[in-house]
This record gives structure tokens, sequence and C-alpha cells, in this order.
């Protein structure tokens, strides 16, 4: 009779062990500060609409220590999202060529990088200028 | 004749299934020198220290992709890999993760070998050709998109890094999905509609979390993520009914 | 085997990455500490009249539904997967949970861009 008895061994604290896992954790934790992130926005929007005593009220309560610290927080997390966003890219896309060369996976994230940079500076300039 | 020889302390994962209920750890002392690959340090414990440990090898050069392992928990290639990065501490040898262990460093692939066959790793004709019409021609550019899938050595180091394959072994998994790439985008292959019905299911590229470790060890630089992710954009395509719009129409000269 | 329905969340998923991987850490920055803490832009920034007028345009309704929406529905989609990750067995339940809050978040979103007027 066959002896075999194969052996399974479980998955529990996988990404514990590993630095890659945790950093891969890390970037799907990301989108748990998003999540939060865009719920204040909303929240925000509500109060818009409710007049501008109850809007000065959101405002007010993202001046609280507790609301910096979570945006310091979430502003680490969400940039973490968008480094790794662009870096991942190029794999969903097909393999391109210029003159008969591979253009490499790194120039089409750093592409994604400039734009990021460029949208930010192009935002914070919309906000500022009056 | 070796005036200063080096001991290494290679920790091996044991099972014996008929006698140990789990697998055991157990330590070997293990002289080597520095060109000694870990392959070569268990061939010394097989040979010397004790004929009872079990592992798969062949070629020794990275190229028949039997000697899969996990080397201080990350999957290696035994033959590709040298005791003298680990020394002067000690190294632990198990078998490679995500696949029951049958014995010692042996794991069964069975579940690897039927989803090869399911995505029919071989070309397809596009279209039926005879002797007369020639060889098939393709430009450099059109070979580039499969040649770097078509490396790979079926070593399984990319299903013992995948966590998701680990989570869910229904995961058509990393090299199976990266094969029927390579044959999708070969010009000389009839392409998607071969290989859909694998590639759109849950358990096709819709598991895959872009973990990305697949690529980081593969040995032979296949990018495995770069398959899969690649045909989640084809999938959707095909899925809102808009690919076969897309698709290379030429037929392969 | 049946064809996977993941394409429809993975696009919003997709769109939604792709809008936070430009705007997130900006907005987060100003909305959350710059302006807040009255560093680097002048203190009416987030006022009410501009902020309100911004709510009350064409542009502005598009901008802040695609923001809040697809911020959400990428969020959502992640943190659905994820449970699957850490071990939590979720199945028609969470997803129902997950993606709901994303849809809800839209039609309030929606709706509250229609009552704030033209």
């Amino acid at each position: 009779m066959s002896a075999r008895k194969p052996y399974v061994r479980s998955m529990d604290g996988w990404w514990r062990k590993n630095p890659f896992f945790m950093r891969y954790m890390a970037r799907e934790a990301s989108a748990v500060f998003l999540a939060i992130y865009a719920v204040i926005l909303l929240a925000g929007l509500l109060r818009l609409s409710q007049g501008p005593a109850a809007y000065e009220a959101w405002l007010a309560a993202l001046t609280h220590p507790l609301a910096i610290v979570f945006h310091g927080i979430a502003l680490i997390m969400v940039a973490y999202h968008a480094y790794t966003w662009w870096k991942v890219m190029p794999k969903t896309m097909p393999m391109l060529h210029v003159g008969g060369r591979r253009i490499p996976e790194i120039t089409l994230s750093a592409v994604g990088w400039a734009a990021w940079l460029a949208a930010s500076l192009i935002v914070y300039a919309l906000v500022r200028g009056l | 004749m070796a005036d200063t020889e080096k001991i290494i302390e290679i920790e091996v994962l044991r099972y014996r299934p008929e006698q140990d209920p789990e697998p055991v750890l157990q330590t070997y002392q293990v002289p080597f020198t520095d060109d000694m690959s870990v392959l070569q340090g268990l061939q010394y414990i097989k040979d010397y220290l004790d004929g009872t440990v079990s592992f798969r090898w062949s070629c020794r050069m990275a190229i028949c992709g039997s000697c899969g392992m996990m080397i201080d928990g990350e999957p290696k290639l035994s033959c590709k890999t040298f005791l003298r990065e680990y020394y002067p501490g000690k190294l632990r040898v198990e078998a490679l993760a995500h696949f029951p262990i049958e014995r010692d460093l042996v794991v069964g692939i069975d579940d690897f070998i039927g989803k090869l066959e399911s995505i029919k790793p071989y070309i397809i004709p596009r279209e039926p050709r005879t002797l007369e019409q020639g060889e098939y021609l393709q430009t450099p550019a059109q070979r580039d998109q499969y040649e770097q899938f078509s490396s790979c050595i079926n070593c399984l180091l990319c299903y013992a890094a995948c966590p998701q394959y680990g989570l869910n072994p229904d995961f058509t998994g990393p090299a199976a999905l990266a094969l029927a790439h390579r044959y999708n985008a070969d010009t000389r292959d009839k392409g998607w509609e071969a290989r859909q019905e694998v590639v759109n299911a849950e358990a096709g590229v819709w598991r895959c979390m872009l973990v990305g470790y697949c690529s980081e060890v593969c040995p032979k630089g296949v990018d495995p993520a770069h398959a899969i992710n690649q045909n989640k954009v084809n999938s959707t395509l095909d899925y809102f009914g808009v690919l076969k719009f897309l698709l290379p129409k030429g037929a392969a000269k | 085997m049946k064809r996977a329905n993941e394409p429809i969340f993975w696009s919003l998923f997709g769109a939604g990455g792709v809008l936070s991987a430009l705007l997130g850490p900006i907005l987060i920055l100003i909305t959350g500490i710059v302006v807040p803490t009255g560093t680097g832009m002048p203190p009416d920034a987030m006022a009410y009249p501009r902020v309100l007028a911004l709510a009350q345009s064409w542009c502005g309704k598009a901008a802040l539904l695609a923001v809040i929406s697809l911020f959400l529905w990428h969020a959502m989609h992640r943190i659905y997967h994820s449970l699957h990750d850490l071990g939590i067995h979720a199945g028609a339940g969470a997803a129902a949970v997950c993606y709901g809050i994303a849809l809800v978040a839209t039609l309030a979103t929606a709706y509250l861009l229609l009552i704030i007027g033209f």
C-alpha cells in the first residue's frame, strides 16, 4: 500500500515572514486611509450643502490635532500608493518599442511619477491662485 | 589539504510520512568551500552524513527547474544559491512553499501539471499552413512580445512566492498564466480565443493581487506579474466586447 | 469555467487608482495639513464662498464626484480583496458591504451636488 501522506503547511502569518510581503500589506493598507479621506470630503460636501455655519464647523474640525495627525499618516500612505501604482503600471501594458528598442518599465514609471508631480503642482497653483 | 576548512550549519526540514506526524528541523554541520552551492551542500549531507535526506535535482545549472526549495524562507534554486552567502550564520532549507510535502524537500506538483495542461502550452496555428508556404516571418518587435515568457523552466518558485496561490490553491498561478500569454502573444498562434476560458475565469488572472513577488524570485527573468496583469486588461476589454477590435488581425506570413 | 465579473470592479478600481495616484497626496496635503495649519496657503483658500462656487460649477461638480466616488471604488475594491489576505473568508456579504459603501457614497455625492444648486 502507499505510504504517502502529503503534508499541507499553514498560511497563518504569511505576510509577517518576509519584508516583501510587509511592503505589499502596507500598500494594501493605504486603501483604508484613502477611503476615510474620501468620506471626510463627503462629510465636507454635506456640511457645505447645509450652509456656512455647518461648513465652518467642518473646517474647524480639520484643525484638531488628531485630524492633522490622521492626514499626516494618510499623506504618507497615499503617497506610497501613488509611488507603487506608477511603479507597477507598465505591467499592464504590452511591450512598447521605439526605433526597434524596447522601452524599459522604469521609463514608463518615470512618466507616471512625472505626471503625479505635474498634477500636484497644478492643483497647488489652482488652489493658491486666488 | 584544506588548512582553514569552513563549516556551515544547514537546517533541513525533514518529513518522513511513515514516521513523522509533522515536519521537523534537523541540523547538519557541512564543510564547504566558497564555490559550493546549497545543492552541493545537500549532496554532501546525503553522501556523508545522512543518506535518508530526499531532494530533487538534475542539471545543477539552473535550467531544468528541479531543485526549487525555500532557503531561509525565500524560494530559490538550490543549484543557483551559494553557501558562502549565509556563512558564518546558518541556513534553513525547506520544501517549496504552497505545495504539499511528500517527503523532506520533495513536493507534490500534480496541481501545477494540471494547470499547465489547461492553458494548452503549444502553438495552436492561427490558420492552416502548408509546407509550401514556407516558414512564419516575425519582426523583432513581434517576437519581443512573447520571448521572455518562453524562458520559463517550470521550476515553480513563482508558485512558492505567490501568497494568493498559497491562500487559494484553485488559482491557475503565475507560470501557467505567463505561458498562456507566451502563446497568446505569439503571432503564429490563434491567440486569445483558444485560452480565454481559463484566463477570464475567477481562478484565472483575477486571483492575482499584483503582489509581484513571483517576478522577483523568477530565476529566468520571466516576469509572470507582467503577463498576468497585461491580461487583466485583455480580459476586461474582452468582457466589454471590444478586445476583438484591438487584437492584431495580421495573419502570420 | 464561468467568466468572472471582476472586470467591472477592476475598471473602477483602476480609474480610482489613477486619479488617487495623481491627486490623492496633494489633496490630502492641502485640505488636511496646509490649510488647517494655515501654512503656505492664503487663509481663505477653502472659504465657504469659494468652495460653494466650485461645487455649483459644472467643472467643480464633475471633479468632486470623480474624486469622492472613484477614490472609494478604488479603496473598497482593495479593502475587500485584502480581507482575504488577512485570513478573513469574505464572501458575497462582505462584497455587498464594501461595494455598497462606494455605491452609497457615489449616490450621496451626486445628490448633494444637485441640491447645492448651480
